[in-house]
This record gives C-alpha cells, sequence and structure tokens, in this order.
C-alpha cells in the first residue's frame, strides 16, 4: 500500500492503494464512482475510458486511457477526469449535449466511455484547432465499441458538438499535487508488495539490480492483463514511466549512421510526428495499432521487450535496422534488433537490464519502406501477419533489401532467403517477375506459420506471398492501385 | 413451451379482435399531432434515459450500491468440453481466504435443470460434461478477486471424451437436440424432375457471439421469508422468475424479478440471464447473505450459447428467366449441447429460407444438430438471417447462371399476384410494397449507373475490385410459439396527475420504455414528462413474455394502450355524470394535458389534475391493467402450414464495396438502406435500429469470427480476438430512410411494425457485394464460393482460387 495524491475532477484526492490496483478499480471499488464501466478489462473495448490531464505551460493536456488497464499509481500528481466529472455543475458538456441531441446512445453502457473519448478530442481541438478529418475522428473512437447504434449518430455527436459554444471550466486547470510519490522500500526477496517510481535511469538501473524480480511497468497495456485475464499477483512492480531517460528523442549519429534516439518509454503517441516525418508508412501503421487509448499509452520499449511475435512495430523495425540499448548498473549494450529476439516471448535482456532506448538510422537516399498489416478488422487489432519492406533502388535495382514479418514464426523475423533473392533484381517487369517468384518460394524457407485464432497457417503462408506480389506490382505498375483507400491512407 | 401449436379456436379475445381490429383501420402514428402541435407517439423524442446514459448516472447491475456483507460468486468452469466428472476435490477452494461458500449440484434444492423450454441444461454438472465453459462449482467469497483466486485452487479430474463439433457430422449420425421439421409445399421432386435448369449450392453461416458491453450479471438479496429479490440484466424476467423458483423449491411469489435496463441484450439474455441468477439465489438462501455475481468476459463468452452456426444446401429448378420452379432447401443449426430455444430457432430459419422470394413448389427441411460447444440461442433475427443467407445466396448464383445481373433475378422472384403464398402456406400481404420499396431504393441509390462505373472501374483495376448488391428484406412478425403473443401493463395515476406506466417488456437500449411512454401520453393526451416507467418487476406485471422476436413495442405498447384507454374512457363516464353542467360523454377527449368535452361554443375544458382529483375524491380508481394478445396466428406443426405470423416486415439495402484481391482486404463505400416500419412510433428510435441492426448484421458477416480449437475449447473469447465492428467500419457514405406512406395493413399499434430483428438482415448486401466483387475476376461467369464471416482471410482464399496470379 502507498498513498497517491492526485485531482479528481478537479478536487484532491488521496488514496492508499496497492500496487495491482488499476484506475477502474480505484473509481468503482475504493471511491464508489460507477460512472466509469468494465467492459472487458482488456483494454480492448473502451467502455472504462477516463482522461488523464498533464500540466504542460501552465494549462493541462487530457489524453484517453483505458482505467481496466492503468496502474492507479500513476495517477500521482495528475489529473483524472471521469464522466461523472464533466456534468458536475449540472450543465451538460457539449460532448454530452451533442450525444443526447443525436440520438447517440441505445443501451447506453458503452457511453460514459464514448463520452470521454469525445471530451478528449473536444479540448484537443480547443488546444490545437485542426479541420475535424475522417482519419482525425476514427482515431479518437477507434477504441470505443458500440454493440448498438453503428455509431452514425456518434460520429453525428462528434461532428456537432463543437456548435456548442463552450468555456473551459477552471477546475480543469486546478493546481496538481507535487508528482514525487512515496519512497517505497524495495523487497529484493520478493515478499513485500511495492511500487517503485524511479525518475534517473541510474536508479532504474539501481532497482533493477536490487529486484530482479519485480516487473518492469510502462503503459501496462500488455502487462495489466496478467491481473485482469490471469489474476496473477503482481505487486512488486516498477514503473519505468517517469525515467527521464526513457522519454527523449535524440536525433544523433550512432555507428557512422544518423538516426534517432528513441527513449524505450517514448509512447505512440508521442512517436506519431517524428515518424510521419521521416517514416510515413510507420506513422501509418501506428494509426493502426491499438485505439488511441492505447497509444496514449504503450511505449516502443514495451513493445519490443514483450517480444510478441504479432507485436506491430519490431518488424518495421527490423527492417529498418534498428538496434536496441540494454542497460544495467554495469553499462550499456548495443545489439541489433534481430539478435534481441531469441525465441517465443524470449530475449536477450538479462535479468538486471532493461530496454533503455532504440536507435532508427534515418532513411537514405533513395530507400523506400513499405509496411502492410493484415487483421481481420482494420482498426483496433491485432495482426494476423505483418509484412515490412526496406529497400534502397539504384540504377533500377533494389538494394540493401530487408524484408520482417510479425505473425510468421515464434519471434518477429526476417526473411533472408527471400531478401536475398530480390537483392540486386532489376524492376523492369519481366526480369524481376523471376526474381519476386523467387522470393515467394524463398519465404517457405523462411517461415514456417502455424494456425490460431488470428489466421490459419495456409492463409498466413498465402498471405505473406501475395504481399510480394504486392510490392511486385507497386514497384512494377506504380500506376495502378494496388492498395485499398482505407488501408493506403 | 415454444413449440408451434394450432389455433386456439376458443380465444374468445382472438375472436373478438377479428370483428374489429384485425384489419387495420386504426389511427396512425403519425396522426397524433395533439392541439398545441405536440407529439407523443411518432414523434422523435430523446431516450428517456439518454441524460442519464451521458453523465454516467444510469445503473446497470454492477453499479447497484450493495448491502454490507455482500458476497462475490465466481464460476468453476468446464476446461473440456466432452466427458465425465470422476473428480472434483474444492477443499483448497473452500479454504481459501476469504471464502464463505462453495456449492455443486449437490447443494442444488430443487429442480437441477433449468432447461428454459425443454428440458437438457443442468445447472452444474453432475457427471456428464457436455461443453467446455460449462458450470461445475461456484464460490462466494467477500471479493470478486478472492472468489476467482480461489476458483483455480479447485483439482478437477475428467475422463476426457472426444469432441463432436461437426453439426453436419452430427446430422448424418442422427445425433439431434429435437426432432427434424419439414415443410412442403407442392410436388418439389417434380419440380426438380421436369426442372429446365438446376441450380444447386450449400453455404457455411458462421455463429455470433452478442457482445453485449454488459455481461451476464445479477444482484440477489434474500428476503424475510423464504424468497429473494433478483436484479439482473434480463430479457426474461418471468422466467427467470420461474427458474429461480424452481431451484429453490419455492413457489413463484416468493420470488421478485427486477429489470431496470440492460447494457445491450440482443437475445443473450432471453435464456442465458438465468443461469447466474438461479446459483446466486441458492447461495443467497444458504448464507442469508446478499450476493453479486457478474461474469467477466471471457467466462461470458465461454459460459454462453451464441447465434446457431449453420451449414445449409439448396437445390432449386429455374426456369430460362431464372424464376425459381421449385425444389428443396435443407438448413442445419448447430444447436450446442442442449435444446434452449434451438426448436423455435431452426423453425425460423426454415420459415426465412424463402426470405422475400417464393420458392415455387418447395420442401424446406431443418435440423437441429448436437454438438458439444454451449447451447446456442437466441440473437435478433433468432435463426432468421441464417436461413435467408441460403436464398440470397441462391440468388447470386442463379444470376451467374443465367448471365443476368442479380438484381434482376431477385425481383423476378419476389412475390407477387399468383406466387403469393409462402412455402408454410401463409399468404404475403402488402406484395406492393416490397416491390415499391426495392424500385424506390434501386432509383434513389441510382443503382443501375452504378453497376455500370462498378463494371467499368473493374475492367481497369486489376488488383482493386469493386462489388455491388441489392438485397431485400422480409422478416416474419410473431413469436412462432402461439402463447407468447401476449402483453400486461399496469397504469396508475397519482393525484398530482403524474403517471407511472409498467408492463412486461424490458429495455436493452432498444428505446422500448421511451415509445410506450409516447403510446401512454398520447392515449392521455399529455406531455412525455407526465409518464414515468420505473424497472418491470414480476410483481407489477406478472407472466410475461421475453422481450424478444422484435415485439417489445407491438405487444406491451397494445397493452399499455388498452390500460390508458381503459382508464380514460372511466374518467370519461365520470366526468360526465359528475359535472353538474352536464358535459357531453360523446365526444370526449383527452389532449394538451386538458379533458376536452363538446364542440365549438359548447366546449368545456377540464385540467387533467383537476379531474385526477376530483376522480380520486370521488372514489374512482386511479389504476389499470391492460392486456393484448396478437390475433389470427396459427401454425400447424403436425403439416407444417399455417399463418405463424401477424404481418411481415420489409427492407432493402444497397452496398457498395472494394476488394483487395491480393490481401483480401475490403472496405464498405457507400450503403443506401430503405426499411419499412409501417407507420413510426418515434423515427429517431426506428431509425436508430435500422442503423445498429445493419452494422451488427454486417459485422456478423464479416469481422467477427467465432474460433473453436480441436478440442472444442473457445479461443475466441474476448474482444482481443474476436473483432465486433468499430468506428471505422462506418461506411463514409450510409444514406438511411424509413419507408413513407405505407403503414401496416393489420391493426398493429398504431399501425407501425417491429423494427428490432428486421434491419439485421440488410446486413447481407455487403456479403453479396463481397461475392459480387469476387465474381468480377471471372467476369461474372463463376459464383465465388464465400463461406462466414467473410474475414480477409476468407475473402483472400476465395479470390485466390480464381484470379490470374502476376507471378
Amino acid at each position: 500500500m502507498a498513498t497517491i495524491a492526485f485531482l479528481l475532477n478537479g478536487a484532491s484526492q488521496r488514496c492508499d492503494v496497492s500496487p495491482d490496483t488499476s484506475i477502474l478499480t480505484l473509481l468503482r471499488e475504493h471511491l464508489a464512482q460507477t460512472g466509469t464501466k468494465e467492459g472487458c478489462a482488456s483494454g480492448d473495448c473502451g467502455a472504462c475510458t477516463v482522461a488523464i490531464g498533464e500540466s504542460t505551460a501552465g494549462t493541462q493536456r487530457f489524453t484517453s486511457a483505458n482505467a481496466c488497464i492503468t496502474p492507479a499509481h500513476q495517477l500521482q500528481g495528475r489529473h483524472l477526469v471521469t464522466v461523472e466529472g464533466l456534468s458536475e455543475k449540472g450543465s451538460l458538456h457539449p460532448a454530452q449535449k451533442a450525444m443526447i441531441e443525436s440520438h447517440g446512445s441505445q443501451c447506453g453502457f458503452c457511453t460514459p466511455g464514448i463520452v470521454m473519448s469525445l471530451f478528449t478530442l473536444h479540448s484537443d481541438l480547443t488546444q490545437r484547432p485542426s479541420p475535424l478529418s475522417p482519419e482525425r475522428l476514427e482515431a479518437a473512437l477507434g477504441g470505443n465499441l458500440c454493440r448498438c447504434t453503428g455509431y452514425r449518430p456518434i460520429r453525428d455527436a462528434a461532428l456537432r458538438m463543437n456548435d456548442t459554444p463552450y468555456e473551459r471550466p477552471q477546475w480543469f486547470d486546478a493546481a496538481l499535487p507535487a508528482s514525487e510519490s512515496d519512497t517505497q522500500t524495495v523487497d529484493s526477496a520478493g515478499t513485500v508488495p511495492f511500487f517503485a517510481q524511479p525518475v534517473s535511469l541510474e536508479e532504474l538501473t539501481q532497482l533493477r539490480q536490487e529486484a530482479p524480480q519485480a516487473r518492469l511497468v510502462a503503459g501496462g497495456t500488455d502487462l495489466w492483463l496478467e491481473i485482469t485475464q490471469r489474476l496473477a499477483p503482481l505487486d512488486q512492480l516498477i514503473d519505468v514511466s517517469r525515467v527521464a531517460e526513457l522519454l527523449t528523442v535524440e536525433k544523433a549519429i550512432h555507428a557512422d549512421q544518423t538516426g534517432w534516439w528513441i527513449g524505450a518509454g517514448v509512447t505512440y503517441t508521442q512517436l506519431e510526428p517524428l515518424f510521419e516525418k521521416h517514416f510515413p508508412a510507420f506513422a501509418h501503421l501506428l494509426h493502426r495499432l491499438g485505439s488511441q487509448q492505447i497509444r496514449n499509452r504503450g511505449t516502443l520499449g514495451g513493445n519490443i521487450a514483450n517480444a510478441s511475435p504479432i507485436g506491430d512495430t519490431p518488424p518495421v523495425l527490423l527492417a529498418l535496422g534498428a538496434q536496441v540499448v540494454l542497460a544495467s548498473v554495469n553499462g550499456d549494450r548495443c545489439l541489433a534488433l534481430e539478435d534481441f529476439f531469441l525465441d517465443y516471448k524470449k530475449t536477450a535482456l538479462a535479468a538486471d537490464e532493461v530496454v533503455s532506448r532504440i536507435f532508427i538510422p534515418q532513411p537514405t537516399e533513395g530507400s523506400q519502406l513499405r509496411v502492410w498489416k493484415l487483421s481481420k478488422r482494420r482498426e483496433d487489432d491485432i495482426s494476423a501477419l505483418l509484412g515490412a519492406f526496406s529497400y534502397r533502388i539504384v540504377q533500377g535495382s533494389l538494394r540493401d533489401v530487408r524484408i520482417a514479418f510479425g505473425g510468421m514464426a515464434a519471434t518477429p523475423k526476417r526473411a533472408r532467403a527471400a531478401e536475398a533473392a530480390l537483392e540486386r533484381c532489376t524492376i523492369s517487369a519481366a526480369a524481376s517477375a523471376e526474381a519476386f517468384r523467387a522470393a515467394q518460394e524463398a519465404l517457405d524457407h523462411d517461415f514456417q506459420p502455424m494456425s490460431d485464432v488470428r489466421g490459419s497457417q495456409h492463409y498466413r503462408q498465402q498471405a505473406a506471398k501475395n504481399l510480394i506480389e504486392r510490392l511486385y506490382l507497386s514497384l512494377s505498375a506504380p500506376d495502378h492501385e494496388v492498395m485499398l483507400h482505407a488501408y493506403a491512407h | 413451451m415454444r413449440t408451434l401449436t394450432k389455433l386456439d379456436s376458443d380465444s374468445s379475445r382472438a375472436r373478438r379482435e377479428l370483428h374489429d381490429h384485425i384489419q387495420g383501420s386504426g389511427p396512425l402514428a403519425r396522426h397524433t399531432v395533439d392541439s398545441n402541435g405536440k407529439r407523443q407517439a411518432g414523434s422523435a423524442s430523446y431516450h428517456e434515459s439518454a441524460e442519464k446514459h451521458v453523465t454516467g448516472k444510469a445503473a446497470y447491475i454492477d453499479d447497484l450500491s450493495l448491502p454490507a456483507g455482500t458476497l462475490h460468486v465466481a464460476l468453476g468452469l468446464s476446461p473440456v468440453a466432452h466427458g465425465n466428472l470422476t473428480k472434483l476435490d474444492l477443499s483448497k477452494v473452500k479454504a481459501a481466504p476469504g471464502v464463505v461458500d462453495v456449492i455443486t449440484f449437490h447443494e442444488v434444492p430443487g429442480h437441477t435443470d433449468i432447461g428454459p423450454v425443454f428440458p437438457g441444461d443442468p445447472i452444474f454438472v453432475d457427471q456428464e460434461i457436455s461443453y467446455a465453459g460449462q458450470c461445475l462449482f461456484a464460490v462466494a467469497a467477500t471479493s470478486l478477486l478472492a472468489a476467482r483466486r480461489a476458483v483455480k485452487l479447485a483439482i478437477i479430474s475428467i475422463d476426457e471424451q472426444p469432441a463432436s463439433l461437426d453439426p453436419v457430422a452430427a446430422t448424418e449420425r442422427e445425433e439431434f437436440v429435437r426432432p427434424t421439421h419439414v415443410q412442403t409445399r407442392g410436388d418439389w421432386q417434380q419440380a426438380l424432375d421436369q426442372a429446365e435448369q438446376i441450380v444447386e449450392g450449400e453455404l457455411f453461416v458462421g455463429g455470433q457471439e452478442h457482445f453485449y458491453l454488459e455481461g451476464q450479471a445479477c444482484v440477489v438479496h434474500p428476503t424475510e421469508d423464504e424468497g429473494v429479490v433478483v436484479h439482473t440484466s434480463n430479457q426474461h424476467p418471468s422466467e427467470t422468475q420461474k427458474l429461480v423458483a424452481e431451484v429453490l423449491d419455492i413457489p413463484f411469489h416468493a420470488v421478485t424479478v427486477e429489470v431496470r435496463r440492460m447494457g445491450g441484450g440482443f437475445g443473450g439474455k432471453e435464456t442465458q440471464a438465468s443461469p447466474w441468477t438461479c446459483i446466486a439465489a441458492i447461495i443467497a438462501r444458504r448464507t442469508g447473505k446478499s450476493i453479486s455475481l457478474r461474469l467477466p468476459r471471457s467466462e461470458d463468452m465461454r459460459a454462453t450459447g451464441k447465434r446457431h452456426p449453420f451449414h445449409n444446401r439448396y437445390r432449386l429448378a429455374i426456369d430460362a428467366e431464372g424464376i425459381i420452379q421449385g425444389g428443396e432447401i435443407t438448413v442445419i443449426g448447430d444447436c450446442g449441447y442442449s435444446p434452449d430455444l434451438s426448436d423455435a430457432i431452426v423453425d425460423r430459419a426454415m420459415f426465412h429460407a424463402d426470405n422475400a422470394y417464393s420458392l415455387g413448389d418447395a420442401q424446406v427441411v431443418g435440423h437441429r444438430a448436437k454438438t458439444h460447444t454451449a447451447s446456442n440461442t437466441a440473437f435478433r433475427g433468432f435463426g432468421g438471417p441464417q436461413g435467408m443467407m441460403i436464398i440470397e445466396a441462391a440468388m447470386d448464383d442463379i444470376a451467374r447462371q443465367i448471365g443476368e445481373d442479380p438484381l434482376t433475378v431477385r425481383k423476378r422472384n419476389f412475390y407477387r399476384d399468383g406466387r403469393e403464398v409462402t412455402h408454410y402456406g401463409q399468404q404475403v400481404d402488402q406484395r406492393q410494397l416490397l416491390h415499391t420499396l426495392v424500385e424506390t431504393l434501386e432509383s434513389d441509390s441510382d443503382y443501375w449507373a452504378r453497376r455500370k462505373a462498378v463494371s467499368d472501374f473493374n475492367a481497369t483495376s486489376p488488383v482493386i475490385k469493386k462489388g455491388l448488391a441489392l438485397t431485400p428484406v422480409k422478416f416474419g412478425i410473431s413469436f412462432t410459439a402461439q402463447h407468447l403473443n401476449q402483453a400486461g401493463a399496469l397504469l396508475h395515476v397519482y393525484t398530482d396527475g403524474s403517471v407511472m406506466i409498467n408492463h412486461g417488456g424490458t429495455e436493452m437500449g432498444q428505446g422500448l420504455h421511451t415509445k410506450i411512454c409516447q403510446v401512454v401520453a398520447r392515449e392521455l393526451g399529455l406531455d412525455l414528462e407526465k409518464v414515468r416507467i420505473t424497472a418491470t418487476r414480476t410483481d407489477k406485471v406478472p407472466n410475461t413474455s421475453p422481450t424478444a422476436a422484435s415485439s417489445g413495442a407491438d405487444l406491451n405498447g397494445m397493452a399499455a394502450r388498452d390500460a390508458a384507454s381503459k382508464l380514460r374512457e372511466r374518467l370519461f363516464d365520470f366526468a360526465a355524470e359528475h359535472y353538474s353542467e352536464g358535459l357531453d360523454r360523446e365526444g370526449m377527449r383527452l389532449e394538451g394535458g386538458m379533458l376536452v368535452a363538446g364542440f365549438g361554443e359548447s366546449e368545456r375544458r377540464i385540467p387533467w389534475g383537476e379531474l385526477v382529483q376530483t376522480a380520486y375524491l370521488n372514489r374512482i380508481s386511479l389504476s389499470e391493467k391492460g392486456f393484448y394478445a396478437t390475433p389470427l396466428i396459427h401454425y400447424d406443426r403436425s403439416v407444417g402450414q399455417g399463418r405463424p405470423f401477424y404481418y411481415y416486415a420489409f427492407g432493402a439495402a444497397v452496398a457498395e464495396v472494394s476488394v483487395d484481391t491480393l490481401s483480401g482486404e475490403y472496405q464498405v463505400d457507400r450503403v443506401d438502406i430503405l426499411h419499412d416500419v409501417g407507420d413510426s412510433l418515434n423515427p429517431a428510435i426506428d431509425i436508430g435500429q435500422v442503423e445498429g441492426g445493419f452494422i451488427q448484421g454486417m459485422g456478423w458477416l464479416t469481422s467477427e469470427e467465432l474460433k473453436w480449437n480441436d478440442k472444442g475449447v473457445l479461443v475466441s473469447d474476448g474482444p482481443a480476438t474476436y473483432k465486433i465492428p468499430t468506428f471505422g467500419d462506418l461506411p463514409p457514405i450510409f444514406n438511411v430512410a424509413l419507408m413513407e406512406g405505407h403503414p401496416n395493413s393489420m391493426a398493429s399499434l398504431y399501425r407501425s411494425k417491429a423494427v428490432g430483428e428486421p434491419p439485421f438482415m440488410l446486413g447481407i448486401c455487403v456479403w453479396s457485394a463481397l461475392r459480387d466483387a469476387l465474381s468480377s475476376l471471372t467476369d461474372y461467369a463463376i459464383s465465388p464460393h464465400l463461406d462466414t464471416p467473410a474475414t480477409p482471410e476468407r475473402v483472400m482464399l476465395a479470390a485466390n482460387a480464381i484470379r490470374k496470379k502476376v507471378l
């Protein structure tokens, strides 16, 4: 148990919480605030969406989060806004008003979550005005499942809520408590629960060495499922989300390559501007990674360290030739990312190490990146398979071909045989068809995928080959549309 | 019983209705503008709970405040699909921290079989395990987490047997939960023998998880006598009352069931909400404590039944024009391990194997296959959608075979004069409405110009292919179990003039309570704010039918109207007698919050509040109950013929899709819908039902894939693996309209029509459009096989089988 201090809908709160308490449990069970609903307890439905405010230059910026899988401890020094807060003074927030007027609720169970997603969109639009594009709407609402309405009235509500004049209430920007939490004694024997929040890499690696059995948590978007789905005791946690060194993005030269060092704790949302500028295909993938609520919390380091074979970013990072730095009290070591993944959920990370940062080389002249994710649903779904293709075109032929797939093996993995088949092949139609055919066949050597809930073995094999065909078509017949608008933009 | 029965010829109410009420001549929903221009029924009022929804104040089961000492229950579910329970050692469970009570089959005081219609659903496994997710035991502890953790300590030994998971193989072995039913009209064999052409095919139609956002949940309080009060998220409170009483071995009057609202139902809380209340009730009586039981999502998905998967086959004789002369259709419903509602569900699939088309001389056969999965159950459409799929598949197949546009073939086969009787003997009324509706949509959606644009696009686009399809819906309205077509209501007027209406229907988001309030407000000439509904309770309106079969407003609205009009007439009688100046009884009316008598100069007005107060002082009852039974319907199951439906609801939808034939990805570019709700009770709510139903139907046929492993364990057991449509699946162009100017030809509630289920089947046009796009790969020569859900995987594999490879 430790005490946390935060704002709840503008009012100071101090609560005692155990390490495995989620914001949803805190709200519903400790504070009897039942407006926020549990739909799935796995971060997939958005019924429990809340807004978390952090101070930036005097005003607070609110981002959405799934309360069911966000650690309550992370509220320390922050502002939690829930559906109850929006209409506290009796008048409805424009998002609420618009939902009523658009007939946007039927059974009403998903509605508080939708209202909160609309609220963060509304406050974001007020702070950073920009046109409400379909893409932006999708990003804001793609993580909120509604089983009744079919979403049309919710879209209408989003489009009309800005018509209501609205003055930002003062309580939005009430002073936040200090962000440091109580220091807790770390128990290396592993018997006493603790939740540690180091703020520097030095503290983090020290803690890691003292308590190698403790679990690391950043966004919690995957780890928390162990609590809610498997009921695992998760009472020794080291929160890396406030470690300064893990939160930076820096341009640098590393091993003779220009590129960016990305802190392991940088969230997907924070990565968007960089990727949009330099890796548009990667940025586009981010739009389809989880939901806004997940992207606001989940981190690049978490996606790597988790080592899932179906994580979205590792295949792209493999294709881009990314490197990863593992830090411990004994210093850093830097690995090529492909040397990090050893086997299913097994990595090169030692017990006293943490993933501290990732290096992504800057694209060079003529280099191209294609990222194609296949899933049952376009938004907020996990890949059945994902192919990432990086190459340069030099005088009409392919160079430095790097292909990696997720969902095709026990780890995210490069397709070395397919890469070899395409290396230095020319792009002129007749000559290259042979090479691309060879690359398709090579995939059978590279991968023996399995059948699971997301796709059959046969589908995965065939779809991977079809992505090679898509690559061929996009290079040899660039005038033809080879992708659907919704997936290509 | 839900089995189909003959018309009860002694039904005096039905006979009375026959005289004046059957053929529609009653008032219309739209003709409800009162003298102040205010509308009651027929107006687009907001959902009665809308403000409570958006502020988080609407309370669902898990939001109810619980008395001190409340226990939380978790369930021990079978990890295997088929076998015998050889050992269940719960000693560690009982000793776990916080655990107060643990119960199994042996602790059930009364009935142990809680089958809703037919026996076959044990409350707990005794010995034989029939599906993975079946309940073995229950644990009550001081917190839900303590209970869930304790469940994991059970030592369970099972002699595992091979699971039967293939309904087609089960049908061949004649392993059924109920006997096969057959409907025959004319000499179908001869039609096939003498056919100019024969077209045939088969189709697997996948199931569907309800994915109500609020999972199964209940709170049960023990009462001071031998009974319980049950709060439950539940479409059928009366059945839950019965089952709880039976497992406790107490009279029904000792059990009160209350439902304020559900966070979604869709059929998944018609029978499948009861088991949990029964378990909670047993523990409440044993411990004397209040009990909270809610299923975590993955347990909910494993323990409860779903929409039935179906395997369907057809073999039809057609003429050169593609018009069906006759033939046979076989549907096999995968019922899971027990009957539940499967008899009526497979029947409804059979009743809809024709959709909007005359089958000619046809036989329709429906098997109810038994497999080792959860007992499949009601889900919006109740088998109708699965039945319709086979004839819609046939329409596309016929079109390819004779080289015509599928819409042309569909229209040629519509019920029309001379071809107006279904294979189960019911004449299809309002045939012209079907034709008019489809022609209007065809023209409003610019079908033919877009057909040309699609063909032109496809001719020059090798990878991306567009598809277009218009599919109709004709859906029969009424419970096919005749006795369920009844409803009651209870109306109270208080002395301040405020009105409370209760009825047997439950609110699951469909806006039923809103519509009922509108009905009462209209009948009593009051503003909507004067009328309130609290919760549905078995001690207010007894012996109710489930809120199902789209019938909620049709039945309960008529009962509420009956109550309100009886009370109104009593007030008129009283007023005519009471007021000394002599009010004219003839032409007396309630409007704008007034009783109005006489016309012109002799008009007299008495405010509603004064009228009510005066009536009270003169000892006139201000409470009334209402009742309704649907007239006319009957079905003789022994011959498979009758008129099971009071009327049909119609609709049609056009979808345009783009398919990436390399990846199998697709997008729905545009959807146009025109739907028939007769005269709408509330256009906003009805549009909401149409849109929501469409998207849910589209999800069923596209991204929502249930998967079991080869041992019969459901592996798509949460939203991470089971994908219902999300925001981005809403078509960018989505034109939805209600058909105007065609009130119900029957005397339904203000000549409106049921709207809950019919629009679900509009989603079929998306699947048909996907097939259309795939067919373009063969220049429309081949009708590609496409089982459902048509996931990107299925679409890619279907395309790969017929497309020309570049490499």
